[in-house]
């Protein structure tokens, strides 16, 4: 298979991966069979076929119910927050140009549950309060982040020491907010840090859908280009005609967004944006944030490791959050053996 | 190649860049800097600066470590602010113009440059191509022309299809070079391209830059660290200490003695370059290797103890 296949036309040309192209459509077929599968089963099962006819609305109106309004935004939250993770997680470990990148990492994520306990904790508030608390804490996280390591430009380098002190710090505050708290909002709190999708319905998923719709765009089809550019250098990037601040500004502005808004939705589901990022990678072999590939992927990994969570021990549902960090430490125990046998480590 | 053309019948080759860098001084330059002000936050490296970049020239900037050679290649660049001061481009301020319009006349090879983990050869030089290229303009017929041409003039054609991380330093600086031609820019600057490579890969990557000189016609601006190089292979030499400029013109009447010492506070002799007829600096001997030339006995017993001393 050849590594890149042009298309041209009159005026306009194209160049495609057809590896990564293929990846992307895989993870993606892949999400889907299993978004059907996942929500076929249930207390009221469902065929394949039946979830399809019920998803088009040529089904009965019981069926249409059940898939639209009681399965469907928990799948649907799987697969967006999966997606919104992963994207995130591939513009930070583009910017920041190290693997390790992700919103874990670099604070937002911890910003985004400080938000969120406070909301619980503090003001007591419900789901949509501690969704608002999310995002803003996300958000606020962001700005912090962004202004302490701005001096003359953004560089990746002090990204990272600002992002990982402020985690620490904002880490240290969700503690003592736990402690703080009543029995009750504690355990609470505790199932919101290990994040889940168990209940989302509709208005937890629209607004992740918004962002998603608004920020997807404007990352793969505005910033990948000179995200490839900036992977080679500062300075090279801008020689090439990068404009650099305006590109770094946007990515790291919609990436801080998708990781509060998802937070929002789901908790802090654990390692799905460091994972998916680098997995795209090694299937696409292509150099790049493999920004499509990764987000089709994030999305096939959530919705799995939710279809896993429900079923692995019987009558006891799992929170995504466990799967995922269990998936995760598979994970890097089988990089660091790989690594091991090349003696890269 | 190009040395060897320059060989050939030393008295009459003498003559012949001298008139055609009169003509170049002549004519215009369509990259200069205006009194500037160079420097990093708190630290000012250079004040005052004025350089005009002759058009057609193969220009190397020498100069001793930390005298800001580097730092005025990122300024004309656009690389680097000045705090002071315009660098102009086809007459007008470089910070005014927009980044694609600059991307498309001027290039810059840094010395940060890094290739990404598990990219091709022909992958990374097709990456020049992006100021030529949009969303909806991704591989015209022109861009893969241009690699293809980049390619086969710094000789990496055959390695199209390798990994930038398994070559050798030397095909590595060429794949960069590479990239920077496929820019397809008249000006083309180079921030020290031979640091780090062999002598060997040196050479080659010189001959590889007066061919791109002399063939192409582009504009080319280097920083050198070897004087000898320098003067072998510049067409217009600017010496640089302490962020002014020392000297500035043909290395032939520049690289004078007086001038290393200025420049580099180290005392010479220059020769003609046996090969090429440029100038030639040989560095004085240290007390050590003057004693060493004496007969046994006189000098000898201080020779060892000074070498452990210094």
């Amino acid at each position: 298979m050849k590594t890149t296949v042009v298309l041209r036309g009159g005026g306009w040309s194209l160049r495609i991966r057809p590896r990564a192209v293929a990846v992307g459509g895989a993870c993606a077929l892949v999400a889907f069979a299993i978004a059907v599968l996942s929500i076929g089963t249930g207390d009221y099962p469902m065929t394949p076929a039946e979830v399809l006819r019920a998803l088009t609305g040529s089904a009965p109106a019981t069926d249409t119910f059940i898939v639209r309004e009681l399965r469907l935004p928990r799948v649907a939250a799987a697969l967006l927050v999966g997606a919104a993770l992963a994207l995130s997680g591939a513009v930070f470990q583009s910017l920041i140009r190290n693997p390790l990148g992700s919103p874990d990492l670099l604070g937002f994520t911890q910003g985004a549950s400080t938000g969120a306990l406070v909301m619980i904790v503090l003001v007591g508030g419900q789901t949509a309060a501690v969704a608002a608390g999310a995002v803003v804490g996300g958000l606020a996280t962001g700005v912090l982040i962004y202004l302490l390591a701005w001096r003359h430009g953004l560089h990746g380098y002090r990204l990272v020491l600002v992002g990982i002190g402020v985690a620490a710090v904002l880490a240290g505050l969700n503690g003592y907010l736990i402690t703080r708290a009543q029995i009750i909002e504690a355990a609470r709190a505790m199932l919101w840090l290990t994040g889940s999708v168990d209940g989302r319905g509709w208005e937890d998923v629209i607004p992740l859908l918004i962002v998603l719709a608004v920020a997807a765009p404007v990352l793969l089809l505005g910033c990948a280009r000179p995200l490839h550019m900036l992977e080679m250098g500062d300075e090279l990037a801008g020689g090439l005609g990068v404009r650099r601040e305006l590109v770094r500004f946007t990515a790291l502005g919609a990436a801080v967004l998708l990781s509060a808004v998802s937070a929002a939705t789901a908790g802090p589901v654990s390692f799905v944006a460091l994972i998916s990022p680098q997995v795209a990678r090694r299937l696409t072999r292509a150099p790049g944030p493999n920004l499509l590939p990764a987000l089709c992927l994030g999305a096939a990994l959530l919705v799995a490791a939710d279809f896993v969570g429900q079923r692995l021990i019987p009558d006891r549902l799992l929170p995504v959050g466990v799967v995922t960090g269990a998936l995760g430490g598979i994970y890097l125990t089988w990089l660091l053996s790989t690594e091991r046998k090349a003696n890269r480590l | 190649m190009a040395a060897q053309h320059r060989t050939k019948g030393e008295p009459a080759v003498t003559s012949a860049p001298l008139t055609r860098d009169t003509e170049i001084t002549g004519t215009t330059s369509r990259l200069s800097g205006m009194s500037l002000t160079l420097g990093y936050q708190r630290r000012i490296v250079a004040e005052g600066l004025t350089v005009s970049i002759p058009d057609q020239s193969f220009t190397v900037i020498i100069g001793p470590n930390a005298c800001g050679k580097s730092t005025l290649l990122r300024a004309l660049a656009r690389a680097l602010r000045p705090s002071s001061g315009t660098v102009l481009l086809d007459g007008r301020d470089i910070h005014e113009l927009p980044a694609r319009t600059v991307a498309r006349t001027l290039g810059l090879l840094p010395q940060s440059a890094i290739a990404p983990d598990g990219i091709t050869v022909a992958d990374l030089v097709a990456r020049g191509r992006y100021p030529h290229q949009g969303l909806l303009r991704q591989w015209s017929a022109e861009d893969e022309r241009v690699v293809r041409e980049a390619m086969e003039a710094t000789g990496v054609a055959e390695l199209a299809d390798a990994y930038v991380d398994e070559l050798s330093g030397g095909q590595r600086q060429r794949v960069w070079i590479a990239m920077a031609l496929a820019q397809q820019t008249p000006l083309l600057l180079l921030d020290e391209p031979t640091t780090y490579l062999d002598i060997a890969h040196q050479i080659e990557v010189l001959e590889l830059c007066a061919r791109l000189h002399e063939e192409q016609g582009r504009t080319l601006v280097a920083v050198l660290h070897d004087l000898n190089q320098a003067a072998r292979y510049a067409t217009h030499l600017i010496a640089m200490r302490d962020g002014t400029v020392v000297a500035e013109g043909d290395p032939r009447t520049v690289v004078t003695e007086e001038l290393v010492e200025r420049v580099f506070g180290i005392r010479c002799r220059v020769l003609d370059d046996p090969e090429t007829g440029t100038p030639l600096v040989i560095p004085a001997a240290g007390r050590r290797h003057r004693a060493a030339r004496q007969p046994a006995g006189v000098g000898a017993g201080g020779t060892g103890r000074e070498s452990t001393v210094d």
